[in-house]
């Protein structure tokens, strides 16, 4: 049974694909886009369609996550796939991409086919998986790339562990290049990287953490970089994270190469300073840089040299997380706060709203080939509304996700997601 | 040259009436403290050394207190050192280590810090191999927390002995050139006292290979030097730190004998620091390798011992203090 059709009217509407933003009113009807006219509102409504007044809020695509990690299959004490989609939902995220280390790897086809059944049990947000690019991600035999992407896996990945023998992952790109998979890769020398829980720096000096420089990511997007040329195929950098490595994309976009990157909601938020008093809840991969770095990283956001924003969702209960820092579990739950702190640096004027939404929505949807994240008519009905003015106090404990390790946690931000919709279905309404 | 004190063997009233309340309720960080902070606990350390010299070692100070030891590392010096110190204080001690714990059972260190917490201790002292480890622990408990060591991080008591070891040998630590000499990059000893005596006014330098040294330690407020002899010219204190022996396995250094050669300490080299220059060496020593034994055991320039009896005196000081916060409360 179809959903009953809802019309938004007087919305401020973004669209990416035609870089419209303005009033505007919307219908989703049968699980698609039906309408989208500029002016407030419709003429003449049948009754049997619910209407909600936007009153200006934002209603733009949903936004599409492309690195999400859950602990389904393996680990659910940390999070499940449904705690995941609710977080999602809750967030304006109607797609998410999830990772392959989980436990079983999803390096099989059968482990894909898994999620995405459970996704469709849960019925809340679409769920993709991305397929392991070498089998249990030891980044030495190539995993079944072919039967994973008739499984449904939207792209293949080494995810936290890069791919460390150059002829693998040349061979990977190859191969990969030449079914039309997407291969995105994590840029990190592995062993300038090995048991680094920071940046170097001054400060991470003074703490005595174990630290790793900038130049390791520099040196393995520099490679990557060589590969693509080598190979002709596309690359999605994982999480770009410093000034130096931009440097490079930038070069390599500027010889025509297919590659696109994805940069982190928390790099593009948070520095190296936020680690203050061994706070584990800021140890991230890639780590927390300078202020510099994270300034290059925005800049890089609004000229579009950055092409997609991730939250780099990763759930870590506490028992991982209240260690000493060389020890605790990296990553942070992004989902539910994804859209407020990009938000924030709209409010604040460094990048227009429009590449914001359209880096979280029209990017990744055309990296790995969907049909979402446009407001055109017949497109998908995956909308969020969201009144971007609300001021929030973030509360870690009030977040969806199983897992609470949030860096917003007590950060007040502006943003509140209003309604969420995935194939014209409300999957999250605010009270 | 010994700091002035009261004349005699201090008695308890003597040693108490010097006794005041630390103003921090925990003692983590050399950055945490100030040089009148400093300077009084010198003091009072003084009069501990003095004490502790004496037949009958005891104060009540700490009576009906508990104090536990967490040692997450191996150590002796360390460890039996805040175990007198508790003790000549009148504490009841408790030692535990990772061996007779359940850390062995894979209980984490907050669930470990937490339960023994719940046998209401009052002063919980912790090494543990991670930096940061004390801190969080200072978070998560009601006692007071002495950080023993943490990771690459800090060991403030240890930075405070060799600042006293120092102040008895020249009468002031101000205005001395100290070189501290070998693995800065893993050592929580070359934190703890570069803290502290840029703080009091001592001129720093650190000496060592290029891949044994932090990340932009020039912006430590010290002279950076990769030549032990240009390093150590001219230096009062030359402050030799221990070279963790699996450093050779991650190509930081090539060898012994090439580290000993470049950065080892031997009576060839010491020459060519002040003629009046000091010695010093946490413990425990990788003889012939970072120092050579002819140095180390010269009772004329060697402090080694000393810093051994400063870090007892040293310790009650804090105990006596942190104590003393306990009492006003």
């Amino acid at each position: 049974m179809s959903p009953r059709p809802i019309a938004f009217t007087g919305a401020r509407l973004v669209d990416p694909e035609t870089g419209y933003d303005g009033p505007g009113a919307l219908i989703a009807s049968g699980g698609r886009i039906g309408e989208v006219t500029h002016e407030a509102g419709f003429d003449a409504l049948s009754s049997d369609i619910r209407i909600v007044d936007a009153a200006g809020a934002l209603l733009c695509p949903g936004l599409i996550d492309l690195r999400v990690k859950t602990g389904e299959p393996g680990s659910e004490p940390k999070e499940t796939l449904k705690s995941a989609a609710r977080a999602a939902a809750a967030g304006g995220v109607t797609s998410i991409v999830d990772q392959p280390d989980t436990d079983p790897t999803i390096d099989d086809p059968a482990v894909a086919d898994f999620i995405l059944r459970r996704a469709r049990d849960i019925e809340l947000v679409h769920v993709y998986p991305a397929g392991a690019a070498t089998k249990g991600l030891k980044g030495v035999g190539m995993a079944e790339i072919g039967l994973m992407r008739e499984a449904g896996c939207v792209y293949v990945t080494n995810a936290d562990r890069p791919i460390a023998d150059s002829r693998v992952m040349r061979r990977v790109l190859a191969y990969a290049g030449g079914l039309g998979v997407l291969v995105a890769h994590r840029p990190a020398d592995p062993w300038l990287t090995d048991g680094a829980c920071a940046t170097e720096s001054e400060f991470s000096g003074r703490l005595g953490l174990a630290s790793e420089p900038v130049a390791a990511e520099t040196i393995m997007i520099e490679r990557d970089i060589a590969l693509v040329a080598l190979t002709g195929a596309r690359l999605m950098v994982d999480q770009v994270s410093a000034a130096a490595p931009l440097e490079s994309l930038a070069r390599a976009k500027g010889r025509g190469l297919p590659i696109i990157a994805t940069a982190s909601i928390n790099h593009l938020t948070f520095n190296e300073l936020d680690i203050g008093d061994y706070r584990t809840f800021c140890k991230l991969i890639p780590p927390l840089r300078a202020e510099a770095d994270r300034a290059a990283l925005v800049e890089a956001l609004a000229s579009g040299l950055v092409d997609i924003v991730v939250s780099a969702h990763a759930p870590a209960p506490p028992e991982d997380k209240r260690l000493p820092y060389g020890e605790a579990a990296p990553g942070a739950i992004g989902l539910e706060t994804l859209l407020p702190a990009l938000l924030t640096l709209c409010h604040e004027g460094h990048v227009p709203l429009a590449r914001l939404i359209h880096a979280v929505t029209l990017a990744p949807a055309r990296a790995i080939g969907l049909s979402a994240g446009r407001l055109a008519a017949g497109a998908p009905a995956d909308l969020a509304l969201c009144d971007i003015h609300a001021p929030r106090l973030i509360d870690a404990d009030a977040l969806l996700s199983k897992s609470k390790n949030s860096p917003f946690d007590g950060r007040r931000l502006q943003g509140r997601v209003l309604m969420t919709l995935v194939d014209g279905r409300v999957v999250f309404e605010a009270g | 040259m010994t700091r002035p004190m009261a004349p005699g063997a201090p008695g308890a009233d003597d040693v108490r009436a010097r006794t005041f309340s630390f103003p921090h309720r925990h003692f983590l960080s050399a950055a945490d403290l100030d040089p009148v902070l400093v300077g009084d606990l010198l003091d009072l350390a003084d009069g501990f050394v003095a004490l502790n010299r004496q037949q009958t070692k005891k104060l009540d100070l700490l009576k009906g207190r508990t104090l536990i030891n967490l040692f997450f590392e191996a150590s002796t010096r360390t460890q039996s050192s805040f175990e007198l110190a508790g003790k000549r204080l009148g504490a009841d001690v408790v030692n535990m280590s990772p061996r007779s714990s359940s850390i062995a059972k894979g209980e984490t260190l907050v669930d470990t810090a937490v339960t023994l917490n719940a046998m209401q201790p009052d002063i919980l002292v912790i090494r543990h191999g991670s930096s940061g480890a004390a801190s969080l622990l200072a978070q998560k408990v009601s006692c007071c927390v002495v950080n023993a060591g943490d990771g690459a991080h800090e060991h403030p008591s240890q930075a405070l002995l060799d600042t006293l070891s120092m102040r008895r040998a020249f009468g002031r630590v101000g205005g001395l050139t100290v070189a501290i000499c070998g693995d800065v990059l893993h050592s929580r000893v070359a934190r703890s006292n570069v803290a502290l005596l840029t703080m009091l006014g001592a001129h720093v330098r650190v000496v060592g290979p290029p891949t044994l040294m932090p990340c932009d330690v020039g912006r430590w407020g010290v002279e950076v030097h990769h030549d032990l002899k240009v390093g150590i010219a001219g230096a009062d204190v030359v402050m030799m730190l221990r070279l963790q022996l699996e450093r050779m396995e991650g190509a930081l250094i090539p060898s012994k004998r090439e580290y000993f050669r470049l950065w080892g300490l031997d009576r060839e080299k010491l020459a060519l620091a002040s003629p009046d220059a000091r010695v010093m060496h946490p413990g425990p020593m990788n003889r012939g390798v970072e120092i050579d034994s002819d140095v180390a055991d010269d009772l004329a320039v060697s402090l080694i011992q000393d810093q051994v009896e400063m870090g007892v005196a040293v310790r009650m000081a804090v105990l006596a203090t942190l104590a003393a916060r306990l009492d006003n409360r």
